[in-house]
């Protein structure tokens, strides 16, 4: 089965990194198939940041995302540009501190949106007391929310992904997002 | 033994050089290939390598010319502004029957167009973009791991035809990340160097057309010039009879060898009524569409052009034999579509899906094409 995922963001949280660990996890530790792409150029600095992973247990031939099946909006301007492409009955998943679902909420009614809120930011700082891995405790919620890469896999994937020295940390991160919800 | 790495097109080219033995790097960098770049600038100088960030790209393009007649196998990766900014080197290699390999991750064009954008423009430009008559080998990349095959490949024809090989890749496999697998026994071949030092010929109208090629420094005593020159490299160039065979070899060298060179790729072809003929980053949305349209019960089938030059045209011949419509889809207003039609017109309906933009065709767009040419 194919599964669509776009993460989106503004630049410098981490989003691209997040959806590299998703796509690595899934590819080489988990024996899926995955694609990850991302929206390059002035886009990319700054505004708006945009990770797509597409994971499948088969051969995956167009590898970019057309309706995801899952979005997670980690900016409330990612939430309102990318709600409208996500699919009936899809998942969103959203960081309470920098996106309002009240604003998206008649999308969310109208096509029967799952909605799972995973205050990363929130967590990275109380919890690890380090706003920067907001994105990897998001990769935890979203790990343990979709069920579409293992645990085993992310950590993995985290270990083989994060800088040399910063493993523990970002370990503690995963696993601070995964018993979020 | 192999090992798996979940990586960018572009560091897989990086990766691939590294492991056909490329040592020395010479570009100016440019978006969507500065990876290839950053990745060699970390990694050669590791393997005893040497990178250098040029001036400018026809400088980038001496440089390598130089490394390889300096004895060392030699790249470049640039995008479409940096390959027209090449060509002129690039014609000396041809003549001078230089192996070098020049990577163009294709972007949105002409001029310097959509630096970020995904593109196919460049593909006549490594026909036809140097001066004169010459024969190029040209590889298309499909996915990542291809971008890291391709550019082994792009190497070992390099080494084995003695001539400048092109891998046409684009912004959507040089940017997108996929697991490859790298084994452990891969072919490399190389460089075949002369030993006689006193009767060596380097430019000898030799029957396969190919000759060994000695460095700088091995004390051979050869010339290699640009201009029309004779078997040992000197400049000859008022003998009408010197200059037709001196490049009637460069072409035939590639010409009579296709069989060894050319490659592709296809599926469903048997009893389809429509193929799709495609290349590159397109030929993913390409073999979807076929899904789709099987799965619809239409007649669909895809052949995937790994080398566009020489142009496979026996292989899509017989592929598309039987096929009444034949849509060519690629990102540019039709450049392949000419080639395909020139082989195919006299027997098949040739249609062109181009799209520019910067966007990779979707499935459905290329089945929307199919029910507009009538095809099912």
């Amino acid at each position: 089965m194919r599964t669509e995922i776009r993460i989106g963001g503004f630049g410098g949280q981490g989003v691209i990194l997040a959806g590299i660990i998703l796509g690595k996890a899934a590819s080489i530790f988990d024996n899926n198939e995955a694609v990850q792409t991302q929206s390059y150029g002035p886009e990319a600095r700054g505004g708006a940041s945009k990770c797509e992973v597409v994971v499948s247990d088969s051969e995956i031939d167009y590898p970019k995302v057309q309706s995801p099946d899952i979005l997670v909006a980690m900016s409330n301007e990612a939430l309102i540009k990318y709600i409208v492409d996500l699919k009936d009955e899809g998942t969103l998943i959203v960081d309470p501190g920098t996106t309002d679902v009240e604003d998206v909420r008649e999308f969310i009614d109208q096509h029967n949106i799952k909605v799972y809120e995973a205050p990363a930011t929130k967590t990275a700082n109380d919890e690890i007391g380090l706003k920067i891995v907001a994105n990897i405790v998001m990769v935890g919620a979203i790990t343990k929310i979709t069920g579409i890469i293992s645990e085993n896999a992310a950590i993995e994937s985290i270990k083989d992904s994060v800088p040399a020295g910063t493993e523990e940390k970002n370990i503690k991160a995963f696993e601070a997002g995964y018993n979020l919800v | 033994m192999s090992e798996e790495f979940f990586i960018q097109g572009n560091e897989a080219c990086a990766k691939g050089a590294l492991k056909a033995g490329c040592r020395f790097f010479a570009g100016y960098p440019i978006t969507p290939s500065t990876e290839v770049a950053e990745t060699l600038a970390r990694e050669l100088p590791k393997v005893g390598g040497s990178f250098v960030q040029m001036e400018d790209e026809i400088a980038s393009a001496g440089a390598i010319i130089g490394g390889s007649w300096g004895g060392t196998k030699s790249m470049t990766a640039t995008s479409g502004p940096g390959l027209s900014l090449m060509q002129e080197n690039i014609g000396y290699a041809f003549i001078s029957e230089t192996p070098i390999v020049v990577v163009d991750v294709q972007r949105g064009s002409p001029s310097t167009g959509q630096p970020t954008m995904a593109a196919q423009g460049d593909m006549m430009q490594a026909r036809w973009g140097s001066h004169g008559d010459y024969e190029p080998i040209a590889l298309s990349p499909s996915s990542v791991q291809e971008f890291f095959d391709f550019t082994i490949k792009a190497f070992n024809l390099a080494e084995q035809f003695r001539t400048p090989v092109f891998v046409m890749a684009d912004e959507v496999i040089g940017h997108m990340r996929e697991k490859i697998t790298v084994e452990d026994d891969i072919e490399i071949v190389a460089r075949k160097r002369p030993e006689d030092k006193d009767n060596f010929l380097p430019f000898k109208n030799v029957e396969n057309g190919t000759n060994p090629m000695p460095s700088f420094g091995d004390g051979f005593n050869i010339h290699v010039t640009g201009l029309t020159h004779d078997e040992r490299g000197y400049p000859d160039t008022n003998d009408p009879k010197a200059h037709h065979e001196l490049v009637q070899r460069l072409c035939d060298k590639i010409l009579n060898n296709r069989d060894k060179i050319c490659s592709v790729q296809s599926g469903e072809c048997e009893d389809a009524e429509t193929i799709i003929v495609s290349y590159g980053a397109p030929v993913r949305s390409a073999i979807e569409a076929v899904q789709k349209a099987r799965a619809d019960g239409k007649k669909v089938g895809y052949v995937k052009i790994d080398t566009p030059w020489p142009f496979p045209e026996e292989q899509i011949q017989e592929l598309c034999a039987n096929a009444s419509n034949v849509l060519v889809v690629e990102m540019n207003l039709g450049q392949m579509f000419y080639e395909v039609d020139r082989v195919l017109r006299n027997d098949t309906d040739v249609h062109v899906l181009g799209v520019i933009g910067g966007l990779l065709p979707t499935p459905d767009e290329i089945l929307s094409k199919i029910d507009e040419i009538g095809g099912n």
